[in-house]
């Protein structure tokens, strides 16, 4: 009876989550074994074919090394600082809920909203960037139209986006810390910032790796952006994944292909969804 | 040691400043003439003309609709899934117990917009591309609301369930006076994280909606902050902010929930 009980209570829910993840998973990565149909060519088996095309993208390889620069770039960063806001605001610091939720408001606003607003800092000539290097006499500079400058421009957001949502969770931990350890400390006359080496950061350590997993998530899922500020521009220079996908099946239409990356996009989530497990199972065990 | 502790205030502050500055910034334009926006003269006149032309240029209104009636739309839907299925794998010990939990867990890693593609072709056969219905659907039952429930459904004590069951409940009435009530503060952590997100939810929204009538906001904002809209910065301003204002008054008023419950949501 129980049995029963328990899958009728599961049933909506499990039909809903078999349709809209398990079931496309799998259709995706069968999708990516044939090549995509047209009117007059229907689609047919094809084997590993379009894996084979992904060694010869450019495009794939590109979108990967950005990828990868693109975590690198916000996530030491936003971790770098998200740590040092939580430990300004668990400190007595005047005006302490102010500034809390000044850290924390670029959280709560969408990745849209915060790429129009951005838009502007980043305009030639009339943008805020500008306005600042003519002070100095640089002369203007188009920053989302310069290979070399896009990635540093969307990084910068990404931070100032991502931090304050980091920042909560090191408050979390901070406010856990037994107060005996600062006050010990203080007794042996150590220093903040030796404190901070030797006790605080490696007992945030486990903080730190959670969230290093989930800042790493996050960098392969966080692309509406790139629809406001670069459409993965100039010439694919700020192009991520997820948005390369989008691009492959709604604006090219190759829907094979498109389900090709998915299957990589897939396999890199699962390989840092082993690396999270591992992380709480270790968690637990310190507990 | 004072004079460090003065130059940290200071340095947490300029922080806090430039934190918020871009927020600030976007103030300044929406209220300002558009010749002044880029312009920093503390004496410019303040207009709304830019809110009156912003809300003319796009159906802000109706795009507010469609995300309000999103968000409670899912909302309403994962609060009954989720509690559902939170209690079975908290309360019952049915076969495959072990293995369906496991399954329900891929869905944090594999979150419907990563499966774009698949997920539009089964909604053309469902017949609900351009439908809310059609954007809220992959999201009704949330694997990180049957974890969060799972979790705080466990640490109820049984003694409870039991009187309960003594005094003739049945065990839908259980769940609903026992259970339900005693999760409480969950539900709220839940529900801020859910609306903040599907509030600010884009690459599905807009893969699956072509139409004024279905798109939310953030896909509406998308289209109208276009550079190649034409739209000047004064109106984009005015427009981005109609379009986090609910969400961003929320957040001032509720500070505290806010962040609780996105520490809860993030911790599980």
């Amino acid at each position: 009876m129980r049995h029963v009980y328990g899958w009728l209570l599961l049933l909506p829910a499990a039909v809903l989550l078999i349709g809209f993840t398990h079931y496309p998973a799998a259709a995706t990565l069968l999708d990516s074994l044939f090549s995509s149909g047209t009117v007059v060519r229907p689609s047919r088996f094809v084997g590993v074919d379009n894996y084979a095309a992904l060694a010869d993208d450019p495009i794939f390889t590109q979108v990967l090394w950005n990828n990868f620069w693109f975590a690198l770039g916000t996530i030491p960063a936003s971790i770098a600082l998200a740590m040092l806001m939580a430990i300004w605001v668990n400190d007595r610091l005047a005006a302490r809920t102010l500034v809390r939720m000044a850290y924390f408001t670029p959280t709560i606003l969408p990745m849209i909203a915060v790429a129009n607003i951005w838009l502007f800092f980043y305009t030639p000539q009339i943008g805020l960037l500008d306005q600042l290097g003519a002070l100095f006499g640089a002369p203007s500079h188009n920053w989302l139209g310069d290979p070399h400058t896009v990635m540093g421009c969307l990084v910068a957001m990404t931070i100032w986006k991502e931090a304050g949502f980091f920042m909560i969770f090191y408050l979390a931990a901070l406010q856990s810390l037994p107060p005996e350890l600062e006050e010990a400390a203080k007794i042996e006359g150590a220093s903040r910032w030796y404190f901070f080496r030797r006790v605080t950061f490696p007992l945030l350590m486990p903080t730190t790796l959670f969230v290093l997993v989930n800042a790493t998530i996050n960098s392969f899922k966080l692309v509406d952006h790139l629809f406001i500020l670069t459409k993965g521009g100039p010439n694919n220079a700020s192009n991520l994944l997820l948005y390369y996908i989008y691009q492959v099946a709604f604006s090219f239409f190759d829907t094979s292909y498109a389900a090709t990356l998915t299957v990589i996009l897939l396999l890199l989530l699962a390989t840092l969804a082993l690396v999270q497990f591992q992380l709480i199972e270790k968690r637990v065990h310190y507990r | 040691m004072n004079a460090g502790r003065a130059l940290e205030t200071a340095a947490a502050w300029l922080l806090a400043f430039l934190w918020i500055a871009p927020l600030l910034y976007a103030f300044w334009a929406a209220f300002h003439p558009a010749a002044l926006a880029t312009h920093f003269d503390p004496l410019a006149p303040l207009t709304l003309d830019n809110f009156r032309k912003a809300w003319t240029y796009a159906p802000f209104a109706r795009h507010l609709l469609n995300t309000m009636i999103l968000v409670t739309m899912i909302l309403s839907a994962q609060l009954v899934l989720c509690t559902l299925a939170g209690f079975a794998f908290a309360r019952f010990d049915f076969a495959g117990h072990d293995i369906a939990f496991g399954l329900v867990l891929v869905q944090l890693m594999v979150m419907p917009e990563v499966l774009i593609v698949e997920n539009y072709r089964t909604m053309a056969r469902l017949g609900l591309v351009d439908t809310i219905l059609g954007i809220g659907l992959p999201y009704m039952a949330s694997a990180f609301g049957i974890f969060l429930l799972r979790q705080t459904f466990k640490t109820i004590p049984r003694e409870l369930e039991e009187a309960a069951r003594v005094e003739g409940c049945s065990m839908l009435g259980v769940l609903w006076r026992v259970y339900v009530p005693l999760a409480r503060p969950t539900y709220l952590a839940y529900a801020l994280v859910s609306v903040s997100y599907h509030w600010n939810n884009f690459l599905w929204p807009l893969v699956i909606t072509n139409s004024v009538n279905t798109r939310p906001l953030t896909v509406g904002l998308a289209i109208f902050g276009a550079p190649e809209s034409g739209v000047d910065w004064a109106v984009i301003s005015a427009g981005t902010l109609m379009a986090v204002a609910p969400l961003l008054v929320a957040f001032l008023l509720f500070q505290k929930q806010f962040m609780q419950s996105f520490m809860q949501a993030g911790i599980k």
